[in-house]
């Protein structure tokens, strides 16, 4: 992102694009699902019309929430553990924030390029958790209590398949490095046929699949909405928070959801590049941000199809599903991939 | 329905326009089972049965009837038999106007229902049979200076809201009910108001309009009777 | 097209409790404290001001007890001071999402006191518009059943076809929700021109929605998952808390009392069609029992429009209605059940006493029983296949 324009920019300068390029590439991707997804298609999807009188077809609406909740009181339950009631949002947010952060855009344009990204990733993605126990628990509500204790147990349960899920694509590519997965994509050949490269969602379906399933869970996303569950628990751990910091929740799980997404798109389905261009070239770093939008509505896609359809497990048979399927069958995916990875 | 007009009860037994067998039977093994309990009875041809039992054969006669098939239980309220201490005058005067009170001694003597009652206080309660699609009215009398009988819960379990509201609303002791708490009415409130004697604030603090807008009943006007 | 009855045999309900009481005994065994929680009574999943404390541990409900009261409106009371064609106006309100069906029992049964009968047209049209209550108030039932199990979309589709029913039922009563249509000796008013033919359009898209709704939520596998099995209701016990409708259809008794138990000036006998039920008594059965509720009411509707008498909707009765002495009991199969009034007259323009048996109250009575044992999110799932409307338990 820094060496395309090909000038030298001083050490302030650099982190002042890195902040202001970290906040569009969290927040636009999120405002766009909001819009699209959670306005529009629902309304589609369940015969409405959805927001239609802010902007052409509603589409200042998610302006005029935003607006809505900063002219909101910021309430504190009287019990409230003020300090860490209060900070509990900004971790949420600063989970999404550090996950950006290894995502990579097109070759150069990339915010760190760490060796160890896929794995730094899994890892800060866990930070939320302490967040949503933070607020559950501050909040001095039982409904808040129970939907933090749902959310941890959620979380880590779901956390492992997401582990187990990557580590196919981490064979198959050989690198944890993000970057390096989406060459090992665009110059990979699937049993010897090259030409479309090999998108790992090809090979690693079964990994994609448990991805998928493990990262809508890690959204708490309907059917895996059991914190949030709003019919038991009214809003689970978000149930006492008001005004801007249940923005900042609401802003975190849809930023997360297509950070998520972008995450998913690198590892399978080849980021930035799309088949038949050649991967070195420097029109993807203009092109790349914009494929991998593509890539990330795609998987959104589905995410918020699976959200507005299905019910919500029970908490068991949210777990049962994690330890007693999830796991097991990516355990045989990262026992199979291994096993053609030296056969071919 | 018009044919159903003849009453006949077990009593008066040289007005019979109607026999119904099924209710007679009915009624005949329950007094099998439970005996002196039964008080007095009546039957509506084809459409009910009314049993006015004793205040100490209720449970027993509860029992007897779950064990005739009548595993049904429908409702369990109380009737207040008292005239209104406040006669007519919650009345709006169109209504006194449209109906005038006929006598005022008539006011004074307590009347009570199908299949008779000595005291002011009822029980009643309905209990279904299914299976042969029979269904039957149980009263019982409570005497005044005790307001009291015992509860059905041993019998049909569903009796539980049915006697906890009986009990706030008539202020009738279910004697071994296990939770007599208030179950629509505030812990504190003061009264029965299902009471005749309980007046009705809203109607005495602003009167009722009564009938004023009776509407045309549909198809006078070809008819001619325009009033 | 019917959805296969699943098998839940006996065995497997027995497994089923003894499994609950397993998980019981570890939880003894660990010793965990205990915490209340309140649900309600302003509370998402109660639709209305019901509120119930559940004493947990863990998710583990060990006791529940509902509190009510928060909207008694003492209509057995008012009812003493009100004429009797002013009482419908009253008892719209019980059951206010199928108020046309709160109506009939009453009317009947002052018709039965006064010994009048609506002529013929009158009973079709009443029958009608009861069985149309029951469309639009079932429907609304699954569709609120699936923003219990966390699915949003069944219930925009069941607002968007009820409005075609109610849309009709306004057509001819002029109110939405709250008809007061009904009178002692017939109707208010006739069918305005052309009702008939939109309203078979209408019971089209009601079928539809039960289609529809059948693959959307029925046929999903996470919402049978949290409610096959879930909040079994054995015959004997529901009989005894007197459960009635489609909470007792479910549980495998077959008894509605539009077919065994017809009152008089309702014309359910004319018509061709089913009472489904249920073997299992769990919360699966009784919403599946709802939706076949939904397609016979639509065919009883349509058979009905076919066969509507012509001549008069009134029968002759005075303009100041006194009803002569006695006491009556009549009930209707309602949506959510048996209601019944037991009118206790003294030949004054007011009734002397009216006790309104109404359905949800004795379908939710059961919910301390039924509530011991399960987990929270159970709770929401068992309310929701319960189907009870507040002011149907409040009155």
């Amino acid at each position: 992102m820094i060496s395309i324009l090909s000038v030298e920019i001083p050490y302030w300068g650099q982190t002042t694009f890195r902040v202001l390029g970290g906040l569009a590439a969290v927040l636009l991707p999120a405002g766009a699902l909001v819009y699209i997804y959670l306005f529009k298609l629902m309304s589609f999807v369940q015969s409405r019309l959805g927001p239609m009188e802010a902007g052409p077809a509603g589409s200042l609406q998610l302006l005029a929430e935003v607006g809505k909740a900063f002219q909101k009181e910021d309430i504190f339950p009287r019990k409230a553990d003020k300090l860490v009631f209060a900070a509990a949002p900004f971790v949420v947010l600063m989970s999404t924030f550090l996950l950006i952060l290894v995502v990579p855009f097109g070759p150069d344009a990339w915010f760190v390029n760490l060796d160890t990204g896929i794995f730094f990733a899994l890892a800060v993605s866990s930070v939320s958790v302490i967040g949503i126990l933070m607020a559950g628990w501050a909040s001095a509500s039982k409904y808040s209590l129970l939907g933090g204790l749902r959310a941890a147990g959620q979380l880590i349960a779901y956390e492992l398949p997401l582990v187990l899920a990557v580590m196919g694509v981490v064979i198959q590519a050989g690198t944890l490095n993000m970057q390096e997965i989406v060459y090992a994509q665009a110059e990979g050949e699937i049993f010897g046929i090259s030409g479309i490269g090999n998108p790992f969602i090809i090979t690693q379906f079964i990994g994609f699949a448990i991805f998928l399933i493990a990262m809508q869970a890690e959204l708490t996303q309907p059917p895996f909405d059991m914190p949030v569950a709003e019919s038991e628990l009214v809003s689970g751990y978000m149930t006492e928070y008001s005004g801007i910091r249940f923005l900042l929740f609401f802003i975190g799980e849809f930023a997360t959801a297509g950070v998520f997404s972008m995450i998913a798109s690198v590892l399978f389905l080849g980021g930035w590049w799309v088949p038949g261009l050649d991967p070195d070239s420097n029109l993807f770093n203009i092109l790349g941000p914009a494929v991998l939008f593509g890539k990330v509505m795609l998987v959104t896609f589905l995410i918020f199809w699976f959200r507005f359809t299905y019910p919500r497990f029970r908490e068991d048979q949210l777990q049962k599903l994690a330890w007693k399927v999830l796991i097991p069958l990516s355990l045989v995916n990262i026992v199979a991939t291994g096993i053609l990875k030296v056969v071919f | 329905m018009s044919d159903e007009t003849a009453v006949d009860t077990v009593d008066e037994a040289d007005v019979v326009a109607e026999t119904d067998e099924v209710r007679e039977a009915t009624l005949a093994s329950l007094t099998d089972e439970v005996g002196d309990g039964i008080v007095e009875s009546h039957i509506r041809p084809n459409d009910d049965i009314w049993v006015r039992v004793s205040r100490d054969a209720w449970v027993d006669t509860g029992m007897a009837l779950k064990s005739m098939g009548f595993g049904y239980f429908s409702f369990l309220s109380a009737i207040d038999w008292m005239p209104s201490p406040f006669g007519r005058d919650m009345d709006s005067q169109v209504d006194l106007t449209l109906n005038p009170p006929e006598d005022e001694d008539d006011d004074v003597v307590m009347e009570t229902g199908v299949a008779g009652g000595d005291t002011r206080f009822q029980v009643f309660a309905r209990v279904n049979d299914i299976v042969n699609n029979r269904a039957i009215t149980l009263k019982a009398d409570l005497p005044d200076d005790d307001l009291s009988i015992a509860t059905w819960i041993p019998v049909y379990s569903g009796a539980n809201w049915h006697e906890r509201e009986a009990a706030e609303m008539f202020g009738i002791d279910f004697v071994g009910h296990p939770n007599l708490r208030n179950l629509y009415l505030p812990g504190a409130f003061e009264g029965n108001p299902m009471r005749k004697d309980f007046a009705l604030l809203s109607r005495r603090i602003k009167p009722w309009p009564g009938i004023v807008d009776v509407e045309p009943m549909p198809g006078e006007d070809e008819e001619g009777e325009d009033a | 097209m019917t959805t296969q009855i699943p098998d839940l045999s006996e065995q497997e309900q027995l497994r089923y409790i003894s499994q609950q009481a397993a998980d019981a005994r570890v939880n003894v065994e660990i010793e965990t404290e205990g915490m209340t929680l309140n649900l309600g009574p302003q509370h998402p999943a109660t639709h209305g001001t019901l509120r119930i404390i559940a004493k947990l541990d863990g998710e583990q409900v060990v006791a529940a007890e509902p509190v009510m009261g928060y909207m008694h409106r003492g209509y057995e009371k008012l009812a003493e001071v009100r004429t009797y064609p002013q009482v419908t106006t009253l008892v719209n309100r019980i059951d206010w999402v199928g108020s046309f069906a709160n109506e009939t029992p009453f009317i009947l049964a002052a018709e039965k006191l006064m010994e009048v009968e609506a002529p013929p047209r009158a009973q079709y049209i009443r029958t009608i518009l009861h069985e149309m209550s029951r469309i639009a108030n079932v429907i609304l039932g699954i569709g609120d059943m699936g923003v219990q199990v966390g699915a949003v979309t069944p219930i925009f589709f069941a607002f968007r076809d009820r409005e075609y029913v109610l849309n009709q039922i306004e057509a001819v009563t002029g109110g939405r929700f709250h008809p007061n249509f009904d009178r002692i000796g017939g109707l208010k008013d006739d069918l305005p021109a052309g009702w008939i033919q939109n309203t078979k359009n209408a019971m089209e898209k009601v079928r539809d929605f039960c289609d529809q709704i059948e693959e959307l939520m029925y046929g999903n596998e996470i919402f049978q998952a949290r409610t096959r099995g879930i909040g079994i209701i054995p015959k004997d016990v529901g009989l005894a808390y007197g459960l009635s409708g489609v909470n007792i259809r479910g549980s495998g008794v077959d008894w509605d009392v539009r077919r065994d138990n017809m009152s008089p000036g309702l014309v359910y006998d004319q018509v061709d069609w089913k009472v489904w039920t249920h073997p299992d008594g769990d919360s699966y059965s009784r919403m599946w029992v709802r939706l076949q509720e939904v397609r016979e009411g639509t065919k009883i509707v349509d058979q009905l429009l076919d066969q509507i008498p012509s001549g008069p909707i009134m029968a002759k009765v005075p303009r100041i209605i006194k009803v002569p002495a006695g006491e009556a009991y009549v009930e209707t199969e309602n949506p959510l059940g048996v209601m019944g009034y037991y009118v206790v007259s003294k030949g004054d323009l007011n009734p002397y006493r009216v006790k309104i048996r109404s359905a949800s109250f004795n379908n939710v009575s059961i919910t301390p029983w039924l509530l011991k044992g399960v987990y929270v999110p159970d709770i929401i799932t068992i309310l929701g296949s319960l189907y009870f409307i507040l002011g149907d338990i409040d009155r």
